[in-house]
């Protein structure tokens, strides 16, 4: 109160003006505030309190037009739930399909934001469900298709989750083809674009990958003389 | 203390602020109303849910602007200075005030109660509508406080809305401080996170104060308690902090 009064007005009087009884009240407010938040029980987050998300409309109401900050709130909000000192496992105890509307509804709110994806590839995935993890990939890769050209790192992500952790290499395979079918952009790395070629060759599917390494070759896509020859190595082509 | 409580409460009266409220309730009305159409199910809950959140900021910032704008004017009016020439304490004049706008508050809050009734029982309506004084109680003194400290409505106003906001979701805040995503003992995240304990522990807890949810289904008189006792710790911590910075001026 000093420093604040002593910045915006220069009418004041001594300290030793305010009563001694004041003082005493004044203090003793404080330290009991302090005393009363320390026994008051420490927040804790309810994993399974995720609600139905509302409609776009209503979304959009409330947030004031500011869609792209109010995506980034929600996307807190949500992480909230999921994170919950001491509990190990808080994702298993919410409903996929809700976490799946409300990242949905993030992306609506900000088509450009990769938060949402980042969160259904790397944190939803990690729980020890089957079922859940495949849940979070086929969101992962049905929003792919909305942007390919920005969206791709969070689908080769889903091509490592359902290749190592899933142990489905028919899944790997169709989510890295596609990576090699729909995210043709420049900028685009080719060892994404490529990753089609070693789940065929994990299948046994020799012949496969070295089909599609010469039509790789052929359109172009790869053109570094070292990357070429370690291909061609690696599946045995002269 | 009770004669500056009473022309408080007629500057209120007549400077139309309770044609203004007046005006607000109504607007509100006709919105909980509308709603009420597009409502497939549990109508009257959703409608007294979403009324009482209504009512609950319109309260704040009506009452939070009110302390603020009349105190300016008795500022600028030389108002306040004359009565400080007055052989009255300061603490009279500062209680004066105080009870002069708690009782505007309660008019505010009687006429909300009344709203309410429409869409929920009483025995649900009435925790919430004495949450809802003590939030403005707090309120009240908090905006007293800021004027006594910056003198100037905009930045007073600022404080007072940062602070209840941030009061408000300072609950979530922790939570999400305390639990990131990514996990890090960086010296930063580790500063962020005492830092927001530390105000947290200064804060009075306002996510557990006047809740809609309290008109749909009720609320435990377990709930009401802490309101009660923050309410009473708090306001005493502001009034004390308030008549500090009273006792200080200088003129």
């Amino acid at each position: 109160m000093h420093f604040f009064q002593q910045a915006f007005s220069d009418k004041e009087r001594p300290v030793k003006v305010v009563p001694k009884w004041l003082i005493l009240i004044l203090t003793l407010a404080f330290f009991t505030q302090l005393g009363w938040h320390a026994q008051r029980p420490a927040a804790i987050a309810i994993a399974t309190q995720l609600p139905e998300p509302p409609s776009m409309a209503l979304l959009q109401a409330v947030s004031l037009d500011e869609s792209a900050a109010f995506s980034r709130i929600l996307m807190f909000w949500l992480q909230a739930f999921d994170n919950q000192p001491g509990i190990s496992l808080p994702f298993n105890e919410l409903d996929y399909n809700t976490i799946t509307a409300w990242l949905e509804r993030c992306l609506q709110l900000d088509k450009k934001a990769q938060y949402p994806l980042l969160a259904a590839s790397r944190l939803y995935t990690q729980v020890p469900d089957e079922k859940k993890q495949r849940i979070m990939l086929e969101f992962v890769h049905k929003k792919f298709f909305e942007d390919p050209s920005s969206r791709w790192p969070w689908l080769t992500h889903a091509v490592f989750v359902a290749k190592h952790r899933l142990k489905d290499l028919e899944l790997a395979l169709s989510y890295a083809r596609s990576l090699r079918i729909h995210a043709t952009a420049e900028h685009v790395p080719t060892w994404a674009k490529q990753m089609e070629l070693f789940i065929l060759e994990d299948l046994d599917d020799v012949e496969g990958a070295k089909i599609l390494l010469g039509g790789l070759l052929e359109s172009g896509a790869i053109k570094d003389q070292n990357e070429i020859k370690f291909l061609k190595q690696r599946l045995g082509v002269r | 203390m009770f004669t500056i409580a009473r022309f408080t409460f007629y500057e209120a009266l007549h400077n139309r602020l309770f044609s203004m409220i007046l005006t607000g309730l109504i607007c509100i009305l006709g919105l909980t109303e509308f709603i009420g159409e597009l409502a497939i199910t549990e109508a009257a809950q959703t409608q007294s849910i979403l009324m009482g959140s209504g009512l609950r900021i319109f309260a704040v910032s009506a009452i939070g602007l009110f302390v603020i704008t009349s105190m300016a004017r008795e500022f600028d009016d030389k108002g306040f200075e004359i009565l400080m020439s007055l052989p009255m304490s300061r603490y009279s004049y500062y209680l004066g005030k105080f009870m002069g706008f708690s009782m505007l508050a309660l008019v505010i809050v009687i006429a909300a109660g009344l709203l309410l009734s429409l869409y929920s029982p009483f025995s649900f309506v009435f925790p919430w509508l004495l949450s809802l004084i003590c939030e403005l109680l707090i309120v009240i003194s908090l905006s007293l406080l800021c004027m006594f400290t910056f003198t100037n409505i905009t930045v007073a106003f600022m404080a007072v809305i940062s602070f209840y906001f941030i009061s408000r979701s300072m609950h979530t805040i922790q939570l999400i401080s305390n639990s990131p995503i990514l996990e890090s003992d960086s010296f930063s995240q580790e500063f962020i996170n005492y830092f927001i304990d530390a105000i947290a522990f200064v804060l009075p807890e306002l996510h557990i104060f006047t809740q809609s949810s309290w008109l749909a289904y009720g609320v435990n008189i377990s709930d009401i308690v802490p309101v009660l006792v923050q309410t009473i710790i708090y306001l005493l911590l502001l009034i004390a902090a308030g008549l500090f910075d009273l006792y200080r001026k200088n003129f």
